[in-house]
Protein backbone atom coordinates (compact mmCIF):
# COMPACT_ATOMS: atom_id res chain seq x y z
CA UNK A 1 0.00 0.00 0.00
CA UNK A 2 1.32 3.35 -0.90
CA UNK A 3 0.99 6.34 1.36
CA UNK A 4 0.84 9.64 -0.21
CA UNK A 5 0.75 12.77 1.36
CA UNK A 6 -0.83 15.83 0.11
CA UNK A 7 0.02 19.82 1.19
CA UNK A 8 -0.45 18.35 4.98
CA UNK A 9 -0.48 20.85 7.48
CA UNK A 10 -1.40 20.67 11.81
CA UNK A 11 -1.36 24.13 13.92
CA UNK A 12 -0.73 23.93 17.58
CA UNK A 13 -2.09 27.62 18.83
CA UNK A 14 0.12 29.58 16.67
CA UNK A 15 2.86 27.26 16.16
CA UNK A 16 3.00 25.43 12.48
CA UNK A 17 4.21 22.07 13.40
CA UNK A 18 3.34 20.81 10.02
CA UNK A 19 3.92 23.26 7.18
CA UNK A 20 2.34 21.83 3.59
CA UNK A 21 4.20 18.94 3.13
CA UNK A 22 4.02 16.38 0.94
CA UNK A 23 5.62 13.08 -0.49
CA UNK A 24 5.05 9.76 -1.29
CA UNK A 25 5.80 6.34 -0.17
CA UNK A 26 5.52 3.42 -2.23
CA UNK A 27 5.26 0.32 -1.44
CA UNK A 28 8.60 -1.90 -0.46
CA UNK A 29 10.43 0.96 0.19
CA UNK A 30 11.44 2.22 3.61
CA UNK A 31 11.64 5.73 4.45
CA UNK A 32 13.37 7.27 7.29
CA UNK A 33 12.53 10.83 8.44
CA UNK A 34 14.89 12.69 9.65
CA UNK A 35 14.56 16.13 11.93
CA UNK A 36 15.72 17.89 14.72
CA UNK A 37 13.72 17.43 17.88
CA UNK A 38 9.96 19.43 17.42
CA UNK A 39 10.61 19.67 13.43
CA UNK A 40 6.94 17.78 12.85
CA UNK A 41 7.91 14.23 12.48
CA UNK A 42 5.43 12.38 15.69
CA UNK A 43 3.27 14.98 14.22
CA UNK A 44 3.07 13.74 11.17
CA UNK A 45 3.34 10.21 12.09
CA UNK A 46 0.21 10.97 14.28
CA UNK A 47 -1.37 12.15 11.64
CA UNK A 48 -0.55 8.96 9.33
CA UNK A 49 -2.17 6.31 11.94
CA UNK A 50 -5.21 8.43 12.18
CA UNK A 51 -4.48 9.64 16.17
CA UNK A 52 -5.04 13.63 15.26
CA UNK A 53 -7.19 14.65 12.61
CA UNK A 54 -5.55 16.29 10.02
CA UNK A 55 -5.97 20.49 9.18
CA UNK A 56 -5.39 20.61 6.07
CA UNK A 57 -4.27 18.75 3.11
CA UNK A 58 -4.86 14.52 3.37
CA UNK A 59 -3.43 11.57 3.51
CA UNK A 60 -4.15 8.26 1.10
CA UNK A 61 -3.60 5.11 2.03
CA UNK A 62 -3.82 3.12 -1.12
CA UNK A 63 -5.82 5.37 -2.56
CA UNK A 64 -7.76 6.17 0.05
CA UNK A 65 -8.32 9.09 1.97
CA UNK A 66 -7.33 8.50 6.23
CA UNK A 67 -10.09 11.18 6.88
CA UNK A 68 -12.78 9.28 5.60
CA UNK A 69 -12.18 5.85 6.12
CA UNK A 70 -9.54 5.94 8.87
CA UNK A 71 -11.46 3.14 10.95
CA UNK A 72 -10.87 0.98 8.16
CA UNK A 73 -7.56 2.05 6.91
CA UNK A 74 -5.99 1.87 10.64
CA UNK A 75 -6.74 -2.23 9.94
CA UNK A 76 -3.66 -1.84 7.80
CA UNK A 77 -1.14 0.30 10.07
CA UNK A 78 1.36 -0.80 12.63
CA UNK A 79 2.75 1.96 14.40
CA UNK A 80 5.12 2.13 16.92
CA UNK A 81 4.98 5.42 19.21
CA UNK A 82 7.39 7.52 20.50
CA UNK A 83 7.78 6.41 23.87
CA UNK A 84 6.21 2.91 23.25
CA UNK A 85 3.60 3.47 25.57
CA UNK A 86 2.41 -0.49 27.01
CA UNK A 87 -0.23 -1.65 29.73
CA UNK A 88 2.86 -2.58 31.75
CA UNK A 89 0.04 -4.87 34.46
CA UNK A 90 -0.55 -7.67 31.49
CA UNK A 91 1.75 -10.71 30.74
CA UNK A 92 3.48 -10.40 27.44
CA UNK A 93 1.65 -12.96 25.88
CA UNK A 94 -1.25 -11.82 26.91
CA UNK A 95 -0.59 -8.19 25.52
CA UNK A 96 0.31 -9.62 22.42
CA UNK A 97 -3.30 -11.81 22.06
CA UNK A 98 -4.74 -8.53 23.14
CA UNK A 99 -3.30 -6.32 20.24
CA UNK A 100 -3.88 -9.03 17.55
CA UNK A 101 -7.63 -9.72 18.57
CA UNK A 102 -8.51 -5.59 18.56
CA UNK A 103 -6.09 -5.35 15.28
CA UNK A 104 -9.49 -8.10 14.24
CA UNK A 105 -6.83 -10.74 13.49
CA UNK A 106 -9.07 -14.05 13.25
CA UNK A 107 -9.11 -16.38 16.05
CA UNK A 108 -7.84 -19.54 15.04
CA UNK A 109 -4.63 -17.05 13.30
CA UNK A 110 -3.69 -15.64 16.55
CA UNK A 111 -1.90 -18.60 18.25
CA UNK A 112 0.58 -18.12 15.23
CA UNK A 113 0.78 -14.55 14.78
CA UNK A 114 2.11 -14.50 19.02
CA UNK A 115 4.41 -17.50 17.84
CA UNK A 116 5.73 -15.75 15.13
CA UNK A 117 6.34 -12.61 16.73
CA UNK A 118 7.81 -13.66 20.22
CA UNK A 119 10.37 -15.92 17.57
CA UNK A 120 11.02 -12.62 15.51
CA UNK A 121 11.44 -9.98 18.22
CA UNK A 122 12.95 -12.41 20.52
CA UNK A 123 10.68 -12.49 23.51
CA UNK A 124 10.92 -16.00 24.22
CA UNK A 125 12.58 -15.68 27.43
CA UNK A 126 10.51 -13.12 28.74
CA UNK A 127 7.00 -14.03 27.26
CA UNK A 128 5.46 -15.16 30.62
CA UNK A 129 6.45 -12.13 32.59
CA UNK A 130 4.67 -8.78 32.92
CA UNK A 131 5.47 -5.89 30.72
CA UNK A 132 6.12 -3.73 33.59
CA UNK A 133 8.80 -5.98 34.62
CA UNK A 134 10.29 -6.08 31.86
CA UNK A 135 13.64 -4.18 30.78
CA UNK A 136 13.60 -1.17 28.37
CA UNK A 137 15.02 -3.08 24.87
CA UNK A 138 12.64 -5.60 25.94
CA UNK A 139 9.85 -3.47 26.21
CA UNK A 140 10.68 -1.95 22.73
CA UNK A 141 10.84 -5.24 21.51
CA UNK A 142 7.31 -6.51 22.48
CA UNK A 143 6.41 -3.02 21.25
CA UNK A 144 7.67 -3.30 17.78
CA UNK A 145 5.74 -7.20 18.15
CA UNK A 146 2.48 -5.48 19.01
CA UNK A 147 2.93 -3.04 15.81
CA UNK A 148 3.61 -6.17 13.25
CA UNK A 149 1.37 -8.39 14.89
CA UNK A 150 -1.67 -8.43 12.36
CA UNK A 151 1.23 -8.52 9.70
CA UNK A 152 -0.03 -4.86 8.96
CA UNK A 153 0.75 -3.24 4.88
CA UNK A 154 2.21 -0.39 6.62
CA UNK A 155 4.54 0.12 9.60
CA UNK A 156 5.26 3.55 11.22
CA UNK A 157 8.23 3.26 13.83
CA UNK A 158 8.89 6.02 15.55
CA UNK A 159 12.78 5.92 16.82
CA UNK A 160 12.23 1.76 17.24
CA UNK A 161 15.47 0.96 18.20
CA UNK A 162 16.20 3.12 21.25
CA UNK A 163 17.47 1.48 24.41
CA UNK A 164 18.24 -1.76 22.46
CA UNK A 165 21.85 -3.05 22.98
CA UNK A 166 23.94 -2.97 19.59
CA UNK A 167 22.81 -6.65 18.96
CA UNK A 168 19.70 -5.72 19.52
CA UNK A 169 19.68 -2.65 17.31
CA UNK A 170 21.57 -4.45 14.19
CA UNK A 171 18.81 -7.69 14.43
CA UNK A 172 15.96 -5.56 14.63
CA UNK A 173 17.33 -3.08 11.06
CA UNK A 174 17.82 -6.44 9.66
CA UNK A 175 13.98 -7.19 10.62
CA UNK A 176 13.00 -3.57 9.49
CA UNK A 177 14.92 -4.24 5.98
CA UNK A 178 13.35 -7.83 5.76
CA UNK A 179 9.82 -5.65 6.01
CA UNK A 180 10.62 -3.08 4.48
CA UNK A 181 10.84 -5.38 1.09
CA UNK A 182 7.04 -6.15 0.45
CA UNK A 183 5.85 -3.46 3.00
CA UNK A 184 5.73 0.44 3.30
CA UNK A 185 7.76 1.81 6.13
CA UNK A 186 7.96 4.60 7.87
CA UNK A 187 10.67 5.06 10.60
CA UNK A 188 11.92 8.41 12.59
CA UNK A 189 15.58 8.26 14.19
CA UNK A 190 17.44 10.40 15.63
CA UNK A 191 20.72 8.11 14.60
CA UNK A 192 21.58 8.83 11.37
CA UNK A 193 23.99 6.00 11.08
CA UNK A 194 20.55 4.01 11.38
CA UNK A 195 19.18 5.75 8.66
CA UNK A 196 22.03 5.42 6.43
CA UNK A 197 22.04 1.06 7.05
CA UNK A 198 18.39 0.66 6.46
CA UNK A 199 16.25 3.15 4.80
CA UNK A 200 16.26 3.49 0.99
CA UNK A 201 15.24 7.19 0.97
CA UNK A 202 15.67 10.21 3.56
CA UNK A 203 13.62 13.22 4.52
CA UNK A 204 14.37 15.56 6.58
CA UNK A 205 12.26 18.06 8.24
CA UNK A 206 12.53 20.99 9.77
CA UNK A 207 10.33 23.51 11.21
CA UNK A 208 7.07 21.46 9.70
CA UNK A 209 8.51 22.12 6.12
CA UNK A 210 10.65 19.23 4.16
CA UNK A 211 13.96 20.45 3.44
CA UNK A 212 15.53 17.12 2.33
CA UNK A 213 14.22 14.24 0.15
CA UNK A 214 16.27 11.76 -1.37
CA UNK A 215 18.64 8.79 -0.83
CA UNK A 216 21.65 8.97 1.44
CA UNK A 217 23.85 9.14 -1.45
CA UNK A 218 22.11 12.21 -3.08
CA UNK A 219 21.76 13.74 -0.60
CA UNK A 220 25.63 13.64 0.47
CA UNK A 221 26.26 14.88 -3.82
CA UNK A 222 23.90 18.22 -2.98
CA UNK A 223 25.57 19.31 -0.62
CA UNK A 224 29.26 18.44 -1.41
CA UNK A 225 29.96 20.15 -4.40
CA UNK A 226 33.12 20.52 -3.97
CA UNK A 227 35.92 18.01 -3.21
CA UNK A 228 38.23 18.18 -0.13
CA UNK A 229 41.32 16.35 0.15
CA UNK A 230 43.90 15.83 2.94
CA UNK A 231 47.44 14.83 1.63
CA UNK A 232 50.91 14.58 3.36
CA UNK A 233 53.27 15.55 0.63
CA UNK A 234 56.84 14.76 1.78
CA UNK A 235 60.33 16.27 0.76
CA UNK A 236 59.05 19.47 -0.60
CA UNK A 237 59.59 22.88 1.35
CA UNK A 238 55.63 23.91 2.78
CA UNK A 239 55.85 27.17 0.75
CA UNK A 240 56.61 25.72 -2.58
CA UNK A 241 54.13 23.14 -2.16
CA UNK A 242 51.63 25.82 -1.41
CA UNK A 243 52.34 27.66 -4.21
CA UNK A 244 52.65 25.01 -6.89
CA UNK A 245 49.54 23.12 -5.57
CA UNK A 246 47.21 26.40 -5.62
CA UNK A 247 48.41 27.32 -9.10
CA UNK A 248 46.70 24.09 -10.42
CA UNK A 249 43.52 25.42 -12.28
CA UNK A 250 41.43 23.05 -10.71
CA UNK A 251 42.56 23.80 -6.45
CA UNK A 252 40.26 26.30 -4.98
CA UNK A 253 42.19 26.33 -1.85
CA UNK A 254 45.07 24.93 -0.27
CA UNK A 255 45.60 24.82 4.13
CA UNK A 256 48.48 23.38 5.41
CA UNK A 257 47.09 21.41 8.92
CA UNK A 258 50.42 20.29 10.26
CA UNK A 259 53.72 19.32 9.34
CA UNK A 260 53.51 18.05 5.37
CA UNK A 261 50.25 17.76 5.56
CA UNK A 262 47.87 19.89 3.59
CA UNK A 263 43.87 20.09 3.00
CA UNK A 264 43.20 20.75 -0.89
CA UNK A 265 39.71 21.78 -2.09
CA UNK A 266 38.55 21.91 -5.24
CA UNK A 267 36.61 24.37 -7.17
CA UNK A 268 32.89 22.90 -7.70
CA UNK A 269 32.12 20.12 -9.87
CA UNK A 270 36.01 19.54 -10.19
CA UNK A 271 38.59 16.95 -9.30
CA UNK A 272 41.49 17.45 -8.34
CA UNK A 273 43.36 14.11 -7.13
CA UNK A 274 45.01 13.58 -10.54
CA UNK A 275 46.25 17.16 -10.85
CA UNK A 276 47.58 16.97 -7.21
CA UNK A 277 49.39 13.83 -8.33
CA UNK A 278 50.95 14.93 -11.56
CA UNK A 279 52.34 18.34 -9.12
CA UNK A 280 54.26 16.37 -6.83
CA UNK A 281 55.63 13.75 -9.75
CA UNK A 282 56.84 16.71 -11.49
CA UNK A 283 58.27 18.32 -8.28
CA UNK A 284 60.05 15.29 -7.19
CA UNK A 285 57.65 15.08 -4.02
CA UNK A 286 56.56 11.78 -2.26
CA UNK A 287 52.69 11.64 -1.55
CA UNK A 288 52.38 9.61 1.59
CA UNK A 289 48.68 10.77 2.42
CA UNK A 290 45.58 10.90 -0.04
CA UNK A 291 42.63 10.57 2.23
CA UNK A 292 39.50 12.16 0.21
CA UNK A 293 36.78 13.62 2.83
CA UNK A 294 33.66 12.09 2.83
CA UNK A 295 30.83 14.58 3.49
CA UNK A 296 28.92 12.68 6.42
CA UNK A 297 24.94 12.30 6.99
CA UNK A 298 25.42 14.39 9.86
CA UNK A 299 27.38 17.13 7.90
CA UNK A 300 24.40 17.48 5.79
CA UNK A 301 21.90 17.19 8.47
CA UNK A 302 23.13 19.95 10.53
CA UNK A 303 23.62 21.81 7.30
CA UNK A 304 19.86 21.82 6.66
CA UNK A 305 18.23 21.84 9.82
CA UNK A 306 20.96 24.81 11.73
CA UNK B 1 -19.37 -5.28 18.41
CA UNK B 2 -15.89 -7.44 18.66
CA UNK B 3 -13.61 -5.04 19.54
CA UNK B 4 -15.70 -3.65 22.57
CA UNK B 5 -15.92 -6.74 24.10
CA UNK B 6 -12.12 -7.40 23.89
CA UNK B 7 -11.33 -4.02 25.37
CA UNK B 8 -13.59 -5.09 28.22
CA UNK B 9 -11.86 -8.27 28.59
CA UNK B 10 -9.11 -6.52 28.94
CA UNK B 11 -9.94 -4.09 31.39
CA UNK B 12 -11.46 -6.63 33.62
CA UNK B 13 -8.88 -9.35 33.47
CA UNK B 14 -6.79 -5.76 34.77
CA UNK B 15 -8.97 -5.23 37.36
CA UNK B 16 -9.19 -8.98 38.34
CA UNK B 17 -4.69 -8.99 38.11
CA UNK B 18 -4.38 -5.79 39.87
CA UNK B 19 -6.26 -6.89 43.29
CA UNK B 20 -8.67 -3.81 42.34
CA UNK B 21 -11.33 -6.57 41.97
CA UNK B 22 -11.20 -7.94 45.39
CA UNK B 23 -10.44 -5.22 47.11
CA UNK B 24 -13.80 -3.76 45.75
CA UNK B 25 -15.84 -7.01 46.12
CA UNK B 26 -14.77 -7.44 49.58
CA UNK B 27 -15.08 -3.96 50.92
CA UNK B 28 -18.36 -3.78 49.34
CA UNK B 29 -19.91 -7.24 50.60
CA UNK B 30 -18.10 -6.03 54.02
CA UNK B 31 -19.96 -2.87 54.35
CA UNK B 32 -23.28 -3.45 53.08
CA UNK B 33 -23.23 -7.02 54.87
CA UNK B 34 -22.26 -5.23 58.47
CA UNK B 35 -25.13 -2.57 58.17
CA UNK B 36 -27.98 -5.07 56.34
CA UNK B 37 -27.51 -7.84 58.83
CA UNK B 38 -25.45 -6.50 62.17
CA UNK B 39 -25.68 -2.75 63.02
CA UNK B 40 -27.72 0.57 62.52
CA UNK B 41 -31.20 -0.34 61.18
CA UNK B 42 -30.55 -3.93 59.79
CA UNK B 43 -33.08 -6.20 59.03
CA UNK B 44 -33.58 -7.59 62.41
CA UNK B 45 -33.96 -4.05 63.85
CA UNK B 46 -36.89 -3.61 61.28
CA UNK B 47 -38.27 -7.20 61.53
CA UNK B 48 -39.51 -7.27 58.17
CA UNK B 49 -38.56 -9.72 55.42
CA UNK B 50 -37.72 -7.17 52.79
CA UNK B 51 -34.28 -6.02 51.58
CA UNK B 52 -34.51 -2.47 52.05
CA UNK B 53 -31.83 -1.86 54.44
CA UNK B 54 -29.34 -3.62 52.05
CA UNK B 55 -30.31 -1.46 49.10
CA UNK B 56 -29.87 1.86 51.41
CA UNK B 57 -26.99 0.90 52.02
CA UNK B 58 -25.59 -0.11 48.37
CA UNK B 59 -27.09 2.82 47.49
CA UNK B 60 -24.07 4.77 49.35
CA UNK B 61 -21.72 2.15 48.64
CA UNK B 62 -21.76 2.03 45.25
CA UNK B 63 -21.72 5.96 45.15
CA UNK B 64 -18.54 6.18 46.37
CA UNK B 65 -17.06 2.89 44.83
CA UNK B 66 -18.23 2.93 41.67
CA UNK B 67 -15.50 6.49 41.12
CA UNK B 68 -13.36 4.64 42.63
CA UNK B 69 -13.37 2.00 39.81
CA UNK B 70 -14.02 4.33 37.25
CA UNK B 71 -10.98 7.25 37.92
CA UNK B 72 -8.59 4.92 36.57
CA UNK B 73 -10.09 3.74 33.29
CA UNK B 74 -9.01 7.09 30.81
CA UNK B 75 -6.71 8.82 33.16
CA UNK B 76 -4.10 5.90 33.23
CA UNK B 77 -4.44 5.87 29.58
CA UNK B 78 -4.44 9.69 29.29
CA UNK B 79 -1.07 9.20 32.07
CA UNK B 80 0.89 6.70 30.29
CA UNK B 81 0.26 7.40 26.64
CA UNK B 82 -1.77 4.00 25.91
CA UNK B 83 -4.41 5.90 24.69
CA UNK B 84 -2.60 6.42 21.69
CA UNK B 85 -1.68 3.24 21.10
CA UNK B 86 -5.73 2.00 21.65
CA UNK B 87 -6.72 4.31 19.63
CA UNK B 88 -4.64 3.76 17.03
CA UNK B 89 -6.05 0.16 16.53
CA UNK B 90 -8.73 -0.75 14.62
CA UNK B 91 -11.29 0.68 17.28
CA UNK B 92 -13.69 3.75 17.10
CA UNK B 93 -13.60 5.88 19.90
CA UNK B 94 -16.48 4.86 21.39
CA UNK B 95 -15.97 1.14 21.12
CA UNK B 96 -13.29 2.23 23.57
CA UNK B 97 -15.42 4.13 25.76
CA UNK B 98 -18.31 0.94 25.81
CA UNK B 99 -15.77 -1.51 26.00
CA UNK B 100 -14.61 0.06 29.41
CA UNK B 101 -18.14 1.14 30.79
CA UNK B 102 -19.08 -2.27 30.13
CA UNK B 103 -16.21 -3.74 32.11
CA UNK B 104 -16.69 -1.16 35.24
CA UNK B 105 -20.65 -2.79 34.93
CA UNK B 106 -19.71 -6.17 34.63
CA UNK B 107 -18.03 -5.67 37.82
CA UNK B 108 -20.45 -3.91 39.90
CA UNK B 109 -23.12 -6.44 38.59
CA UNK B 110 -20.36 -9.51 40.23
CA UNK B 111 -20.45 -7.18 43.22
CA UNK B 112 -24.22 -7.45 43.37
CA UNK B 113 -24.38 -11.08 42.39
CA UNK B 114 -22.18 -11.83 45.54
CA UNK B 115 -25.38 -10.49 47.52
CA UNK B 116 -28.15 -12.59 46.28
CA UNK B 117 -27.17 -14.80 49.71
CA UNK B 118 -29.08 -12.15 50.91
CA UNK B 119 -32.34 -12.30 49.35
CA UNK B 120 -32.32 -15.95 49.39
CA UNK B 121 -31.59 -15.93 53.15
CA UNK B 122 -34.19 -13.06 53.58
CA UNK B 123 -36.72 -15.15 51.41
CA UNK B 124 -36.22 -18.48 54.27
CA UNK B 125 -36.99 -16.05 57.07
CA UNK B 126 -39.98 -14.52 55.83
CA UNK B 127 -42.48 -13.50 53.30
CA UNK B 128 -40.43 -11.68 50.88
CA UNK B 129 -41.85 -9.24 48.03
CA UNK B 130 -39.81 -10.90 45.43
CA UNK B 131 -41.16 -8.09 42.54
CA UNK B 132 -39.92 -5.25 44.98
CA UNK B 133 -35.97 -7.54 45.46
CA UNK B 134 -35.38 -7.56 42.14
CA UNK B 135 -36.67 -4.16 41.31
CA UNK B 136 -34.20 -2.94 43.53
CA UNK B 137 -31.55 -4.40 42.15
CA UNK B 138 -32.51 -3.19 39.03
CA UNK B 139 -32.96 -0.17 40.36
CA UNK B 140 -28.74 -0.75 41.62
CA UNK B 141 -27.83 -1.69 38.25
CA UNK B 142 -29.13 1.58 36.52
CA UNK B 143 -28.09 3.46 39.24
CA UNK B 144 -24.55 2.03 38.31
CA UNK B 145 -24.66 2.59 34.80
CA UNK B 146 -25.08 6.46 35.42
CA UNK B 147 -22.51 6.99 37.84
CA UNK B 148 -20.29 4.21 35.63
CA UNK B 149 -20.92 6.59 32.54
CA UNK B 150 -20.06 10.11 34.87
CA UNK B 151 -16.86 8.32 36.43
CA UNK B 152 -15.53 7.78 32.81
CA UNK B 153 -16.28 11.05 31.57
CA UNK B 154 -14.30 12.76 34.60
CA UNK B 155 -11.31 10.05 34.19
CA UNK B 156 -11.64 11.16 30.50
CA UNK B 157 -10.91 15.16 30.61
CA UNK B 158 -7.95 14.57 33.32
CA UNK B 159 -4.68 12.46 33.73
CA UNK B 160 -4.67 12.02 36.97
CA UNK B 161 -6.53 9.75 38.62
CA UNK B 162 -7.51 11.81 42.16
CA UNK B 163 -9.17 14.44 40.18
CA UNK B 164 -11.10 12.16 38.18
CA UNK B 165 -12.07 10.70 41.53
CA UNK B 166 -13.37 13.94 43.17
CA UNK B 167 -14.91 14.99 40.00
CA UNK B 168 -16.87 12.05 40.14
CA UNK B 169 -18.29 12.21 43.12
CA UNK B 170 -18.70 16.02 42.77
CA UNK B 171 -21.13 15.67 39.80
CA UNK B 172 -22.68 12.52 41.73
CA UNK B 173 -23.30 14.63 44.57
CA UNK B 174 -25.61 16.43 42.57
CA UNK B 175 -27.97 13.76 41.57
CA UNK B 176 -27.63 11.66 44.81
CA UNK B 177 -28.53 14.36 47.32
CA UNK B 178 -28.62 18.00 46.38
CA UNK B 179 -31.14 17.88 43.45
CA UNK B 180 -33.41 15.90 46.08
CA UNK B 181 -32.44 18.73 48.53
CA UNK B 182 -33.70 21.45 46.38
CA UNK B 183 -36.23 19.72 44.79
CA UNK B 184 -38.07 19.51 48.64
CA UNK B 185 -37.25 22.89 49.11
CA UNK B 186 -38.61 24.58 46.55
CA UNK B 187 -42.22 24.25 44.85
CA UNK B 188 -43.98 24.75 41.42
CA UNK B 189 -41.84 24.40 38.25
CA UNK B 190 -38.34 24.29 39.53
CA UNK B 191 -39.55 21.91 42.63
CA UNK B 192 -40.63 19.36 40.15
CA UNK B 193 -37.43 19.96 37.53
CA UNK B 194 -35.07 19.10 40.61
CA UNK B 195 -37.62 16.30 41.39
CA UNK B 196 -37.29 15.08 37.95
CA UNK B 197 -33.21 15.33 37.94
CA UNK B 198 -32.83 13.81 41.58
CA UNK B 199 -31.42 10.30 41.35
CA UNK B 200 -32.19 9.05 44.45
CA UNK B 201 -36.01 10.06 43.62
CA UNK B 202 -36.06 7.77 40.59
CA UNK B 203 -34.08 5.33 42.62
CA UNK B 204 -36.48 4.73 45.68
CA UNK B 205 -39.42 5.30 42.71
CA UNK B 206 -38.05 1.80 41.51
CA UNK B 207 -36.48 0.38 44.98
CA UNK B 208 -40.51 0.22 46.26
CA UNK B 209 -41.25 -2.26 43.48
CA UNK B 210 -42.64 -0.10 40.96
CA UNK B 211 -41.14 0.00 36.85
CA UNK B 212 -41.75 3.43 35.31
CA UNK B 213 -40.36 4.26 31.62
CA UNK B 214 -39.54 7.37 33.36
CA UNK B 215 -37.12 6.38 35.67
CA UNK B 216 -35.79 3.75 32.93
CA UNK B 217 -35.40 6.69 30.48
CA UNK B 218 -33.80 9.32 33.37
CA UNK B 219 -31.04 6.62 33.64
CA UNK B 220 -30.27 5.85 30.72
CA UNK B 221 -30.30 9.56 29.05
CA UNK B 222 -27.42 9.69 31.91
CA UNK B 223 -25.84 7.09 30.72
CA UNK B 224 -26.22 8.13 27.18
CA UNK B 225 -24.76 11.78 28.25
CA UNK B 226 -21.86 10.27 30.09
CA UNK B 227 -20.71 8.08 27.74
CA UNK B 228 -20.64 10.89 24.57
CA UNK B 229 -19.43 13.22 26.63
CA UNK B 230 -16.75 10.76 27.48
CA UNK B 231 -16.18 9.99 23.61
CA UNK B 232 -16.42 14.15 22.56
CA UNK B 233 -12.82 14.24 25.34
CA UNK B 234 -11.17 11.73 23.54
CA UNK B 235 -12.14 13.93 20.47
CA UNK B 236 -10.61 16.49 21.85
CA UNK B 237 -7.05 15.47 20.90
CA UNK B 238 -8.42 16.26 17.38
CA UNK B 239 -8.96 20.07 18.06
CA UNK B 240 -6.17 22.33 16.32
CA UNK B 241 -6.17 25.72 18.56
Amino acid sequence: MDIKIEKLTKTYGTQKAVNDISFEVKTGEILGFLGPNGAGKTTTMKMITDYIAIEAGDIKIGGKSITKEGDRLRRHIGYLPEHNPLYQDMAVLDYLEFSAAIQAVPQHLIPARIREMVKVCGLNAEKHKKIGELSKGYRQRVGLAQAMIHDPEILILDEPTTGLDPNQIVEIRKLIKEIGKEKTVILSTHILSEVEATCDRILIINKGRIVADGTSETLRKQSQGQELVTVAIEDGKKEEVLKAINGLSSVASIEATGPNHYEVQSKPDMSIKRAVFTACVENNWVITEMTPHVTKLEDVFRELTA
Amino acid sequence: MRSIWIITKRELQSFFDSLIAYIMLVLFLGFSGFFTWLYGSDIFLVGQANLESFFNIAFWTLFFFIPAITMRMLAEENKTGTIELLLTKAVTDREVILGKFFACFILVAIALAFTLPYYVTVANIGNVDHGAVWCGYLGLLLMSAAYISIGLFTSSITNNQIVAFLLALFIGLFFHIIFNVLSSNLTGFMGQLFNTLSLSAHFESLARGVIDTKDIVYFLTIVGIGVRLAEMSLAKRNLTN
